[in-house]
């Protein structure tokens, strides 16, 4: 299961990474393996999503979403 | 000023950092340079409890010191050079108490450089709100540094973190971290052998970003670069595990330090806001409702300051010229310097009333919501949703603009904005335009309630959008970027905005335009000057001998003999050969040498152009008399065939030639400061000049 799949409002639990370099940047962000992730909205063009990961609020692609994978 | 001690300030962006700087040194701050980059350098200076002053340097807001942009890389080398003026002798690090997990990261990495560290806790009421309970004590002990709570807002604590900064220590003691030398122990260690550095996370961060450091010699970079391959080192590799040991840490240390009640999810105040304003609806009527209201209080809002202005230099213009004797020297300072300075200052209240927007809406966090909503938009044509800040300043002005460029990480995105951003109509072609439009087009209403010259010129501006657009969607195809574009960003909670803040802000832009454009401008306006007012061989002399015989002395006026002496000295100056000799080039867009001397006087900066026809149709007193050009203009007849010049096809060919020319000293030499090359400028010189070409050409063609 990926990131991007998940609905709005779902959670999920970071479990690893896809992409070595988009890893480096969310894990600095907060965004670890780990952590409890809510998507909490869709832009209103279908992409970014807003994202809720410790404790505040991240916006991130689509295509950057299906790197994370949730356990 | 002569400061005792030197604090840098650190934090992630939104945690109030900014605000800390304001409260702390209040309106005694400057912005600077930092050697060698284009990033401002915001210094301020304040007086501690025992008397002694404290300079301030404002670092760029950074979640890590890895950088992600230009103005983040300046945190690093400000840091880590040992050897500079600018070489903090202690760092305050400032945290968001409601968001501690993601702050610290910041924290531990600067605290492993070993320079010592000061903590400032803000915003320990909001993080009361959502009932985060902070053991200020034992969260010291841990880091083994000093902590202060404070609230930057409301402007308390920072008695006390003044105090704080006076008793600091001149040693680090912080607590270390993590365990730097697992990550790459042989590197480390010969790093720090080879190049003498004891810190064994400084010896790593030179691992990972020798190649953009400054300080470091050509020879230290290659030989790190060799260590790097001789280790087999893996930059992206180290930095995750890194990232994940220092979260260990940070666990650990918020374990007990720090409780949260966990309450039943109610929705926040943010997302409330967020349904609205990020709606599928509501969210793109409300972003152009605001754009809206924008531009018509830029417009109507300066209308009074920038009158007021110009008649005030008219007046010292008016003044000088009085009590001054007359000579190429008053002349100079008046016609040339005075002159180009009035066309820097008028311009003031539009860029401190965009900035005062721009501030607003960054501030409260809507323009993050912007991007986000405009990203997927922007994205189909080589932009980026941070591109849409500077697109909408480019309506008032292009530099500040292309300076607000840098929040945007990705090297081609950034590239692409700077290269379109000048299209978008800005301040300085509303004055042509509205000229131009009013003599061609009828002022009557159609369909009841749009009026016609509202109409030409609102196209205008919808025209200057798309050709941004289309031209952005070109350069996506030529443009080769080597990074990968990411749209990773914090969408940070609605809040109040800061006026102090939106204050410093509007005084900041104003005054590094004035300082920055205002320089060429000046220059430019002297070169003309010297072009307009001397002419090549006997000309001049021919022109004062020819007027002084009785047939013109005693037939005319002097106010009216004056004014043909100056249009005939005007047609035989340097400026009018040039205006001459681009006529077989500028005919075919129905242009002649008259106009011909506007659009090179032109490319100095646009605003020149009203100027420039009011001096060569022989209009007395200011370039402010609109209305006096505009009756000139509107007489004026084609000496070959008895026409007006100004027909519907040479005003719109005219307009379609300022829409697209890059007719602005001033964005040209912010282009090349921005991007350090040549070729930039160079390449968006060559290819706006061809677009105006061949609008004006297809312009003229089609309506004549």
């Amino acid at each position: 299961m990926r990131l991007s799949q998940l609905e709005v409002g779902e959670t999920g639990i970071v479990k690893e990474f896809t992409d070595l370099e988009m890893s480096v940047k969310l894990m600095e962000m907060g965004c670890l393996p780990g952590e409890e992730v809510r998507i909490e909205r869709i832009a209103p063009l279908g992409d970014p999503i807003a994202i809720n990961v410790a404790g505040y609020q991240l916006s991130l692609r689509k295509r950057e979403a299906y790197t994370i994978v949730l356990q | 000023m002569k400061a005792d001690i030197r604090v840098a300030l650190v934090g992630n962006p939104n945690t109030g950092k900014s605000t800390l700087f304001n409260v702390l040194t209040g309106l005694n701050q400057k912005i600077g340079n930092f050697p060698g980059v284009t990033v401002d350098k915001k210094v301020g200076y304040t007086t501690l409890p025992d008397g002694r002053v404290a300079e301030i340097i404002d670092l760029p807001g950074t979640y890590s010191i890895y950088p992600k942009s230009q103005d983040e890389s300046i945190v690093f080398s400000v840091l880590a050079d040992k050897h500079n003026a600018h070489t903090p002798d202690l760092v305050v690090v400032i945290l968001d108490a409601s968001n501690l997990k993601r702050n610290l990261l910041l924290y531990s990495q600067v605290a492993d450089l070993k320079i010592p560290v000061i903590v400032a806790l803000n915003m320990m009421d909001m993080a009361k709100k959502a009932d985060i309970i902070i053991d200020v004590d034992l969260f010291a002990k841990k880091l083994g540094v000093p902590v202060v709570p404070i609230s930057a807002r409301k402007n308390e604590g920072t008695a006390a973190l003044k105090n704080a900064i006076s008793f600091a220590n001149k040693f680090a003691f912080q607590e270390d971290s993590i365990d730097v030398s697992t990550i790459a122990p042989e590197l480390v260690e010969a790093i720090g052998r080879e190049l003498n550095i004891d810190n064994p996370y400084l010896a790593l961060q030179l691992a990972h970003q020798h190649e953009t450091l400054k300080f470091l010699t050509p020879e230290q970079s290659d030989r790190v670069e060799e260590l790097e391959k001789e280790h087999s080192f893996n930059s992206q590799k180290a930095q995750g595990a890194e990232t994940i040991a220092r979260y260990a840490f940070i666990n650990d240390l918020l374990y007990d330090t720090v409780k949260k009640t966990v309450n039943a999810q109610d929705e926040t105040h943010s997302n409330k806001i967020d349904k609205i304003l990020t709606h599928k609806v509501f969210g793109f009527v409300i972003f152009f409702a605001i754009l809206m209201f924008m531009f018509q209080a830029i417009f109507s809002w300066s209308l009074y300051p920038m009158e007021l202005i110009a008649d005030a230099f008219v007046w010292v213009q008016d003044s000088l010229h009085h009590v001054l004797p007359p000579g190429p020297l008053t002349s100079l300072l008046v016609d040339g310097i005075i002159a180009g300075l009035s066309g820097v200052m008028v311009f003031i209240p539009q860029i401190a009333i965009l900035f005062a927007f721009i501030s607003i809406l960054e501030d409260t966090g809507y323009m993050s919501r912007v991007t986000f909503m405009m990203d997927k938009l922007m994205r189909k044509v080589g932009l980026n949703g941070k591109s849409v800040v500077p697109l909408i300043g480019g309506f008032a002005c292009a530099v500040p603009s292309i300076m607000g460029t840098r929040t945007i990480e990705n090297w081609k995105d950034r590239m692409i904005t700077i290269m379109v951003t000048p299209l978008v109509t800005c301040s300085a072609r509303l004055p042509i335009y509205t000229l131009l439009i009013a003599l061609v087009v009828p002022n009557r209403n159609v369909w009841w309630l749009f009026n016609m010259q509202g109409l030409a010129l609102t196209g205008m501006y919808v025209f200057s959008l798309i050709s941004a657009i289309v031209v952005a969607w070109v350069f996506k195809f030529i443009l080769k970027g080597k990074e990968r574009g990411y749209f990773i960003m914090e969408l940070p909670v609605y809040r109040m905005p800061r006026w102090n803040n939106v204050v410093f802000s509007m005084y900041d832009r104003s005054k590094a335009f004035v300082f920055q454009a205002g320089k060429v401008i000046i220059a430019i306006s002297i070169i003309l000057w010297v072009l307009a007012s001397y002419g090549p061989g006997d000309r001049f002399a021919k022109i004062d001998a020819q007027f002084n015989k009785p047939q013109y002395t005693q037939h005319m006026t002097p106010d009216s003999l004056s004014r043909t002496i100056s249009s005939a000295k005007l047609e035989n100056s340097y400026a009018g050969v040039l205006g001459h000799s681009i006529e077989p080039v500028i005919r075919p867009l129905g242009f002649d040498w008259k106009i011909g001397i506007a659009l090179i006087t032109s490319f100095a900066a646009r605003e020149v152009f009203v100027g420039t026809m009011a001096t060569i149709y022989s209009v007395n007193g200011s370039a402010e008399k609109m209305q006096s050009v505009y009756e000139k203009m509107k007489q004026a007849k084609n000496p070959d065939t008895g026409q007006p010049v100004f027909t519907l096809a040479v005003a719109f060919s005219l307009m379609m030639f300022y829409a697209f020319a890059m007719q602005c000293a001033s964005t040209v030499a912010i282009v090349f400061r921005e991007t350090k090359n040549w070729r930039w400028p160079a390449i968006q010189f060559a290819y706006m000049t061809v677009l105006a070409y061949a609008a004006s050409f297809i312009a003229y063609t089609l309506l004549k």
